[in-house]
């Protein structure tokens, strides 16, 4: 009977989160790395117990931790993130030139086809690369160092690159994120990049349909249509439909259009979810309800999800790395609290229950889908 | 010998006790006593010092004979009972973070 493992990063460590295929009874791993924060972790496509975590705190820096066996047991490996040439500068938050610095891993990616290679965004805005299982990585500079990125400017999380999206139909092609930069892409693996923000509007910025400077907080891709992209931004729900030429806003009746996760259906590439935020000011959900919000139509029409989600004085946030989908045959969905719950809907979204309730804050939330 | 007193999150990275013991060549200094935990556990490089700059980190602090020696050189003579071993000397964490 199949299985999953559920991968939550928190501020004081990580936790996996082990059920069959019902997923109604589960077993609680952790934590792993007791009190440092967990950003990301992930697992190999194609070797599911070759795991990869970003592991830091503000005394020690960046670690990266690797599992060869589903989590059970951990080895760090390499952890020295090094800028290609000369970092040169971004913007700050008062507009003033300032140094790139690295300072953390916000999100691992590995690789659909080789568990040795694996991508890293990081805060400064970049991403490395390793091809030896995270012993060695290597700056993609050519992103950095598109000619826009004097103008970059961090969001209030920092200048975090936190969001990679590899299509399975073409391996030179990526699609990255950057708060508050933008999205970008690549069509030659990496080497070279261009900023895909057309048809973003953020009225925060100086020139509000400027090619960059946009507060992207996530973007979510069904395999099937690496062409077809989801995003939240700071405001706005948005979709391209060719590759991030050209986006346009399917925020529709939703009752903010503030927030940070996104994610698609693992058999329905129509079907969106979301969990709508106050606002930018006030990150907790509308009306003290947590709900997360469905289209069946890639937008537009929204419908929420309540059931089993507390539906009075509900004030956490569900942060942009935090939400997950499973690919078993009734599509599981799963999502992480900054109050330390993990929420599972094994229908699609229709019912909810916590698989935990009291970790530390969620930072983001994986889910492999075992044989 | 020096001995060298790691903070909690050192120990279980490296997998050690409180405190390790370690050979060292050559006048005992900053540097030369954190040459050497690095070399016998690599997996602390970075977490003390900056990989590139070989600077301390800013909530990392080192003491020893109840000195406070995290502005000195870090070629500078460590205390002469840490070079003998009698004293140790500590890797302090700030008192920092929620």
């Amino acid at each position: 009977m199949s299985q999953v493992r559920v991968l939550a990063g928190t501020r004081k460590g990580a936790f996996v989160l082990t059920s069959d295929g019902k997923r109604e009874r589960w077993e609680v791993s952790g934590p792993h790395f007791g009190g440092w924060e967990i950003y990301h972790l992930k697992g190999s496509p194609v070797d599911p117990n070759r795991l990869y975590a970003s592991q830091s705190t503000g005394w020690h820096g960046q670690l990266i931790q690797r599992s060869n066996d589903g989590g059970k047991t951990w080895e760090p490996v390499g952890n020295k993130f090094v800028y290609e040439g000369t970092p040169g500068t971004h913007q700050w938050y008062d507009g003033t030139p300032h140094p790139w610095e690295f300072k953390r891993v916000w999100h691992l990616e590995p690789s659909l086809t080789d568990p040795d290679t694996v991508y890293a965004g990081v805060e400064d805005a970049s991403l490395f690369r390793s091809t030896d299982g995270g012993q060695t990585w290597q700056e993609l500079p050519g992103l950095r160092g598109h000619g826009s990125g004097p103008q970059w400017q961090p969001g209030a999380g920092g200048m975090c690159l936190h969001t990679i999206l590899l299509d399975p139909g073409n391996p030179a092609r990526m699609f990255i994120a950057i708060s508050a930069a933008g999205a970008f892409r690549t069509t030659d693996g990496g080497v070279t990049w261009q900023p895909i923000n057309r048809g973003l509007r953020s009225e925060f910025i100086p020139d509000p349909a400027a090619e960059v400077g946009h507060c992207v907080h996530h973007i979510a891709m069904h395999p099937s249509r690496p062409n077809v992209l989801f995003m939240q931004k700071h405001w706005d729900v948005m979709r391209s439909d060719d590759a991030g030429g050209e986006w346009r806003e399917i925020s529709g009746n939703l009752p903010t259009d503030f927030g940070f996760v996104i994610d698609v259906h693992a058999h329905e590439p129509e079907t969106i979810y979301v969990v709508p935020i106050k606002s930018d000011s006030e990150h907790y959900p509308p009306e003290g309800k947590l709900r997360v919000y469905r289209s069946r139509t890639g937008g537009e029409e929204w419908e929420p999800l309540t059931k089993g989600l507390p539906q009075s004085d509900c004030y956490v946030n569900v942060l942009r790395d935090a939400m997950a989908v499973d690919s078993l045959d009734s599509c599981g969905v799963y999502f992480g609290t900054t109050g330390g719950q993990v929420y599972v809907s094994a229908d699609a979204g229709d019912s909810w229950a916590p698989i935990v309730r009291d970790l530390p804050a969620v930072v983001s939330v994986e889910v492999q889908t075992l044989p | 010998m020096i001995r060298v007193v790691l903070p909690a999150h050192l120990r279980l990275l490296a997998k050690v006790a409180a405190e390790v013991e370690l050979e060292v060549e050559g006048p005992a200094t900053l540097r030369s006593v954190l040459d050497a935990l690095e070399a016998r556990y690599p997996m602390l490089r970075g977490t003390i010092r900056d990989h590139v700059t070989r600077e301390r980190r800013p909530f990392i602090r080192f003491f020893a004979c109840a000195e406070d020696l995290s502005h000195e050189s870090p070629d500078a003579p460590l205390p002469e009972a840490v070079a003998a071993g009698r004293e140790p000397l500590l890797l302090v964490g700030a008192i920092a973070g929620g």
